[in-house]
């Protein structure tokens, strides 16, 4: 019995039934279909979060210069307060509200006889203290089920104080994880912001989605583009700001970092402003070289192109003793990464680097395209729970569509290698033999980890421990473990440095007790040696 | 730091910034990691479980178990009825514990679920138990949420067999492991045999021995609860936090009690030993009454460096008071004391607390917030700060100094294995709090006033 079968066949027959669609191993051949966006299974200690985590917590809570005011009771404010790294810095020009949490607070009264009320006064409270650009609200559970109409209450306040206010219906029980909250953040953004501001389009310019500068992520990836020569538009939404993001549409080009969270945004500018993206991946050497060249051949010029090689050339020299001193460190070694929905691809190629193979992988939240590429959407069967999330059309704006090649040209483009308007998925580069668990839980943690020993786990704060007391070196790639960041050359070698320590710190020597391995009474029996 | 926070207080009825309390279900599910072989599960979206997983594990740093019924959208419309039953049954036959607890959220409240009917209906192995309490989170506080689910244990499980056990019933207050620790060691120092519930020592603070178990060897025992209603007497400590579950057990089981304030500082701890030996009517042992001769004898040898300093106390409600009990002791002035937590009974103690050491112009405020803390400071500064991690934005912005007590400590270390109850405890703060005074005071200093000695 393979390892597959040893964890499945430890469940009972209803649960068997529905995780073998989601546990696979990655065999040679046929392409591989896996079950994935479907319910958890009540009881099962799933790693999932709810729809408001990915509206509120992932997508539009970055954004620093909106009030985000939270509508429900203060749990779901208190838990997005400062948690999730996502780094913002305010200047003279834009408010930083990242440090602060703001939520209505409701109580009893309010679930009785609906919060409303409550609501108007909060934000009349915010306008009155911070005076700001922008208001979003997210609502929680409760509010859903008593029917507090926030869109009424976002449109009055709009109206009533000059500012733009926008509503997110995004309440945990939506949806079958965080996957619908991005999906409906996503919806709003486009719906009121982007295209809302009047810039200038500059030469060379990007947008950079689903790019949350955890750790400092998106201020390394920007640094890097600037000094080849691009202009960052916006950021979706790390230290983004409703001031540049309503200009988003004056861009050139669109880089998808994070598929999952933000794809559906990609999609919407280009049907609506005739805007191309192409998917990225920041993290890892080959995967950054390739991302940049790639960047610098849309925009077909072959000065760009030769600054582009300048500065990966000036960058990886700039790290490369550090990485052959870590990898002679790492090498050989085997690693498991779960991560929520297109993170665990974008660490398997500087884990490869660094000589560390993945033996066991999975998504908290992905998608069956986020497994197995793009070309699978129009397969992907439509269930209840993901017709509960509002899926909005865009057409044309004819004021400020404006295409940057030819269809010919693109057609070309993507000949040449050029990943346009498509995403193959963690498929394309995960090894043969890997187990992968579509939303992992404790059980399949726990039974994987006894079974494939791997020297390193990637995951976030919930396993963290679990792995490390069963004596296996734990990093989480939620929060970076504090540090960061690990997207760019530098944060390459960061990533290697992290990794090391963990592996090699001293205590790893020292857990077992002398007492345990040697006898307790030293001396002779009976006269005898 | 906290830069568009501005110095003029303004009339806020309604909008809530920077929070000191979340919501009542992550309470419940502390209480529950605190009883053995359990498994705390939160009925609701999944959200809410991740959320509280998360919160937990941040401050412990240890593995924080716990599963969820996982709601969806037509859950939320027809009930969370059969949720709950696959839910038991999974949770069961995947990670046999002996007991579930489950507690509410905002969701399953607003439906409006019949918990003790759903758990009826569900298949519980034989000798197995579910149990439950209602922890709706738009009530109260995470405190709220942590004596509800330990008199959900007692209502469910604690019985009066007519033969008492000897036995004091200890409700040790909403603290870290490492203050259970310490109640349970001056007991056993007293003489008194004791059911301490809950007990999150030896769970979340468990040893690394290179083998995971879900079940450590910690936590209040089944049988030990059931055993609650045998206890000659009950005490309460953290009077806002334990009394609720010591009345729930009076009435339930006719064990009379007492209510305390957490043993923070030498009164505190003081009375929680007087009622231990009032228990007992053992002698109280020379190891504690060196402990507390240590403790003057620190407190004396230090008072010039704490004397007349004021404090901004924030945080837990029955940890704040002790604070500012054992702040009181120093000659400090608690000049800002707030807890998030609503209960009007808080501000009363402050006021009560203050005239006993005759001390004025001090403000207190239950159910208060963070930016009003900072407005006051701004208005009004302090010498030290003294709560969670989430006063260091306060702390940077006004550059004051912030002694780490309480609830919660997501961005330091050790924290929740050492006690602040207790002389021990208290020789703990005074040095915590020593030591951020002057280490202030050397960082300050012109080069020609540095001391060599102190």
């Amino acid at each position: 019995m393979d390892s597959r079968d040893k964890v499945l066949d430890k469940y009972s027959s209803k649960i068997y039934k529905n995780r073998k669609e989601h546990v696979i191993e990655i065999e040679g051949g046929e392409p591989q279909v896996i079950a994935a966006d479907t319910r958890a299974i009540p009881g099962i200690m799933t790693n999932r979060g709810c729809c408001y985590a990915g509206c509120k917590g992932v997508v539009i809570g970055p954004l620093k210069d909106v009030v985000n005011i939270v509508h429900g009771p203060i749990g779901c404010a208190y838990y997005t307060w400062g948690t999730r790294r996502n780094k913002a810095k305010g200047d003279e020009n834009i408010k930083d509200f990242t440090q602060y949490s703001f939520s209505t607070d409701m109580q009893e009264t309010d679930i009785v006889f609906g919060g409303e009320k409550k609501l108007r006064q909060a934000i009349k409270e915010a306008v009155e203290i911070f005076n700001p650009e922008c208001i979003m609200i997210s609502s929680t559970c409760p509010v859903g089920l008593i029917g507090d109409d926030i869109h009424a209450v976002a449109a009055e306040s709009e109206k009533l104080y000059g500012i733009k206010v926008l509503a997110f219906s995004c309440e945990g029980y939506k949806g079958v994880s965080q996957s619908g909250g991005h999906h409906i953040a996503n919806n709003g953004l486009m719906k009121y912001i982007i295209g809302t501001g009047d810039a200038e389009p500059q030469k060379y310019s990007v947008n950079l989605l689903g790019e949350y500068n955890i750790g400092g992520d998106g201020w390394e990836v920007e640094r890097i583009l600037k000094r080849i020569g691009y202009n960052v538009v916006s950021v979706m939404t790390g230290d983004g700001s409703y001031d540049h993001l309503k200009n988003a549409h004056t861009a050139d080009l669109n880089l998808v970092q994070c598929h999952r969270s933000i794809n559906y945004i990609a999609e919407m500018m280009k049907t609506k402003y005739g805007m191309d993206w192409i998917k990225v991946n920041f993290i890892g050497l080959d995967s950054i070289k390739k991302s940049l060249v790639d960047i610098a051949t849309y925009f077909d010029d072959p000065e760009l192109l030769a600054r582009t090689e300048a500065v990966i050339a000036e960058e990886e020299e700039e790290i490369a003793v550090g990485m052959s001193y870590y990898k002679s460190m790492l090498d050989g070694k085997k690693a498991a990464v779960y991560v929520g929905g297109s993170r665990t691809h974008h660490y398997i190629n500087l884990l490869k680097s660094l000589g560390v193979e993945v033996i066991l992988a999975g998504y908290e939240f992905g998608h069956r395209d986020d497994y197995e590429g793009r070309d699978v959407i129009p397969t992907i069967k439509i269930d209840a729970d993901s017709k509960n999330i509002e899926s909005i059309t865009v057409t044309k704006d004819d004021a400020n569509y404006k295409t940057f090649h030819t269809p010919e040209k693109l057609e070309e483009l993507k000949a040449a290698g050029v990943p346009l308007e498509t995403y193959d998925g963690l498929w394309s580069d995960i090894s043969e033999g890997a187990i992968i668990t579509d939303d992992f839980n404790h059980f399949e943690t726990e039974e994987f980890l006894k079974l494939l020993k791997p020297d390193i786990f990637f995951s976030g704060i919930k396993d963290k421990f679990i792995v490390q007391k069963s004596g296996v070196p734990s990093r989480q790639l939620h929060s970076y473990d504090y540090s960061g960041p690990y997207a760019g050359f530098r944060g390459a070698l960061n990533f290697a440095k992290d990794i090391t320590m963990a592996t090699y710190t001293p205590v790893w020597n020292m857990v077992q007790a002398p007492w345990k391995s040697e006898p307790t009474l030293v001396g002779s029996l009976g006269g005898m040696e | 730091m906290l830069e568009l926070t501005p110095k003029k207080l303004s009339d806020r009825s309604t909008l809530r910034i920077n929070p000191i309390k979340t919501c009542q279900p992550v309470g419940a599910m502390y209480a529950a990691l605190g009883v053995h072989q359990c498994m705390p599960h939160s009925h609701g979206s999944q959200g809410c479980c991740s959320f509280h997983r998360m919160f937990l594990t941040r401050h412990f740093k240890d593995p924080a178990i716990a599963s969820s019924s996982s709601f969806t959208e037509g859950a939320s419309v027809f009930g969370g009825g059969s949720n709950l039953k696959t839910a038991i049954k999974n949770i069961f036959d995947i990670y046999d514990p002996e007991i579930i607890a489950v507690h509410t959220t905002c969701l399953s409240e607003t439906i409006g679920d019949d918990l003790s009917g759903y758990i009826q209906d569900a298949k519980v192995p034989e000798g197995k138990l579910v149990v439950h309490t209602n922890t709706p989170s738009y009530v109260g506080s995470h405190i709220t949420g942590y004596y509800n689910m330990i008199s959900g244990f007692i209502k469910y499980l604690s019985e009066s067999t007519g033969e008492k056990n000897g036995k004091l019933a200890l409700f040790p207050g909403f603290v870290n492991p490492g203050d259970m620790r310490e109640m349970k060691r001056l007991m056993k120092l007293m003489g008194t045999e004791f059911i301490m519930l809950p007990d999150t020592s030896g769970v979340l603070d468990a040893p690394m021995t290179g083998n995971y178990t879900m079940y450590p060897k910690g936590g209040t025992t089944i049988a030990d609860i059931r055993d609650l209603g045998n206890c000659e007497m009950s005490l309460g400590l953290g009077e806002l936090t334990s009394e609720f579950a010591a009345d729930t057990l009076e009435k339930k089981c006719k064990v009379p009690y007492k209510t305390l304030p957490l043993p923070i500082g030498v009164e505190n701890t003081d009375a929680f030993i007087m009622a231990l030996n009032q228990f007992s009517k053992n002698e109280v042992p020379y190891e504690i009454e060196e402990e507390r001769g240590q403790l003057m004898d620190i407190l004396l040898d230090s008072h010039q460096y704490t004397h007349n300093k004021t404090v901004a106390i924030f945080g837990d409600p029955d940890t704040v008071l002790g604070m500012a009990q054992i702040a009181l002791e120093m000659g400090m002035i608690p000049k800002y004391m707030v807890t998030g937590t609503p209960g009007a009974a808080f501000d009363r103690k402050a006021a009560a607390l203050l005239e006993k050491f005759g001390v004025e112009g001090c403000t207190a405020k239950q159910a208060g917030d963070l930016f009003e803390l900072h407005q006051w400071i701004k208005n009004d500064p302090v010498d030290l700060l003294i709560g969670g991690t989430h006063g260091k934005q306060v702390a940077r912005a006004e550059d004051i100094p912030l002694v780490r007590v309480g609830f919660p400590i997501i961005d330091r270390y050790v924290h929740s294995y050492l006690p602040i109850v207790g002389y021990k405890g208290a020789i703990r703060l005074a040095e915590l709090i020593l030591n951020a005074l002057m280490d202030r005071q050397d960082r300050d200093c012109e080069d020609e006033d540095l001391e060599m000695v102190m």
